[in-house]
């Protein structure tokens, strides 16, 4: 008996200092992970694998990198709206940060590249963070500048399925630019033994070429059959948005976790957001289960229409489904199985993780443009609204060393 | 005369918050007492590339950026 005890002793005892270590300025745990996700939704399918690996070294220093690519295929509705070809295209992310403990300080440096055929956006992040109050407290300052540019594609070969399968860029449409300077604010803050909350606050500025070269607006045309016509989309050349966000986290006594997380969101373009998030996590024997559930509501930007009265009406225009007013429901489950590998002395622990989300987006002033039918009493304004369902997988593997 | 006390009272308030700030802080919970806080499945972030991944589903298809702790990089999207 007195083994026992000694045993439980000492477990606490490793589990305080674990926490101690995990809880104040320490480096992130050395990780490696490897993720495939699919994406299908609104006829379009997306293939990705995001390669993850983060390692400390000299005591002081940590580096991640990591890659995510892209594959997608299909057309979107506003690709169908604007009446062009299916396509395939790649996209590839680069990502790859430093860290560098200094006492409870820490320095990060990152940057990002991601890269597609039509768009390239290169970024730099700093960011400080700052352990205080007997390590109960945390505060975090970051930077991000991010400089975009964009093309526009056309296809240039198709395949016996009139699927585009080479694209050159549009010489008329030329380069455009967009620049983004953002700067956030963290909180992390310990409340008792078995709850934690963290405040975010981000703003973020735009300038330059905000709205997308393939998406268009449309009015009223009595001049054509349909009863309705297609113009460029015009934004302003600049956008600055505030979000703040906070994640409760909560340990429940039979060794579960709750978290609850809300976010208010506004922006110059007349968009107000809320996201609120449940989640529960519960382990079992070698397994950790996962369930969530997320509710999202935005406001239309000021100078969205689903249909404009004539050509030209606005000095600003935007058809752009993003922009309009709608509520998403996301229902998430997951699971991990932690598994040894043998013989493999220097990795502590592995899990296998699936992971299914189901996306579910109602449009309250988007209609789905393409079933406008005058002759069967379907006028422009009076076609079905557009909803989205997507099914998300993704199956990844975590190693901690 | 009457009339001042409850300003003094408020008065004596401020200041005394004001010299509690200058006291150092005493941690309310110790290091040893965070077990529950240290297990993994109380970490905000326990997954970074799914994490990543989810916010980019969320970002390319919804207005809302920011306000969640992730930095993230650019993406066209188009």
């Amino acid at each position: 008996m007195p083994r026992v005890k000694t045993l439980v002793g000492l477990s606490l005892a490793l589990a305080a200092l674990y926490g101690t270590r995990t809880l104040t300025a320490v480096l992130p745990e050395d990780t490696a992970e490897a993720l495939w996700d699919h994406y299908s939704g609104d006829d379009q399918v997306i293939n990705g694998k995001t390669w993850l690996i983060r390692k400390k070294f000299a005591d002081q220093f940590d580096v991640q990198y990591s890659r995510v690519t892209d594959v997608v295929s299909g057309a979107s509705v506003d690709v169908r709206i604007t009446g062009a070809s299916p396509y395939i295209e790649r996209r590839t992310e680069n990502d790859v940060s430093l860290q560098y403990l200094r006492g409870k300080t820490t320095y990060t440096v990152g940057f990002v590249g991601s890269y597609e055929p039509d768009y390239r956006s290169n970024s730099m992040n700093y960011s400080v963070s700052q352990d205080m109050f007997g390590d109960l407290t945390t505060v975090s300052m970051t930077y991000k500048r991010q400089w975009d540019d964009i093309y526009k594609m056309l296809c240039a070969t198709y395949d016996a399925n009139h699927v585009c399968v080479d694209k050159i860029r549009d010489p008329a449409f030329g380069m455009k630019r967009m620049d983004e300077r953002s700067y956030g604010f963290g909180l992390t803050q310990i409340l008792s033994r078995n709850a934690i909350l963290a405040i975010n606050y981000d703003l973020i500025t735009d300038q330059g070429f905000l709205s997308n070269p393939y998406r268009e607006a449309r009015y009223l045309d009595p001049t054509v059959s349909r009863g309705w016509s297609l113009e460029p989309e015009v934004y302003p050349g600049t956008r600055t948005s505030n979000a703040i966000g906070t994640d409760f986290k909560y340990y429940l006594p039979y060794r579960a976790a709750l978290d609850l997380q809300y976010r208010y969101y506004q922006d110059t373009f007349g968009i107000h957001a809320h996201t609120a998030q449940l989640g529960y996590t519960q382990p079992w024997r070698r397994f950790t289960f996962d369930a969530s559930f997320r509710y999202y509501v935005q406001s239309q930007a000021d100078f969205y229409s689903d249909l404009y009265p004539y050509l030209g009406s606005q000095n600003f225009l935007s058809g752009n489904q993003d922009l309009a007013a709608y509520h998403s429901y996301s229902f998430g489950a997951g699971a991990a199985y932690e598994f040894p590998i043998p013989h493999v002395h220097w990795i502590e622990r592995s899990t296998a993780n699936v992971r299914y989300d189901r996306l579910m987006t109602d449009y309250e002033n988007f209609r789905y443009w393409l079933l406008t039918n005058p002759a069967a009493g379907i006028a422009p304004g009076e076609e079905p609204l557009f909803s989205l369902r997507a099914d998300i997988w993704q199956l990844y593997i975590s190693l901690y060393f | 005369m009457r009339s001042l006390l409850p300003l003094a009272v408020a008065a004596g308030s401020l200041l005394a918050a004001a010299l509690a700030g200058c006291s150092p802080v005493q941690p309310w919970v110790k290091p040893y007492q965070r077990e529950h806080l240290a297990d993994p499945i109380m970490s905000f972030d326990p997954h970074p590339a799914s994490a990543a991944y989810m916010d980019h589903v969320y970002a390319v298809r919804q207005a809302a950026r920011g306000g969640t702790g992730a930095v993230g990089g650019g993406c066209g999207c188009n």
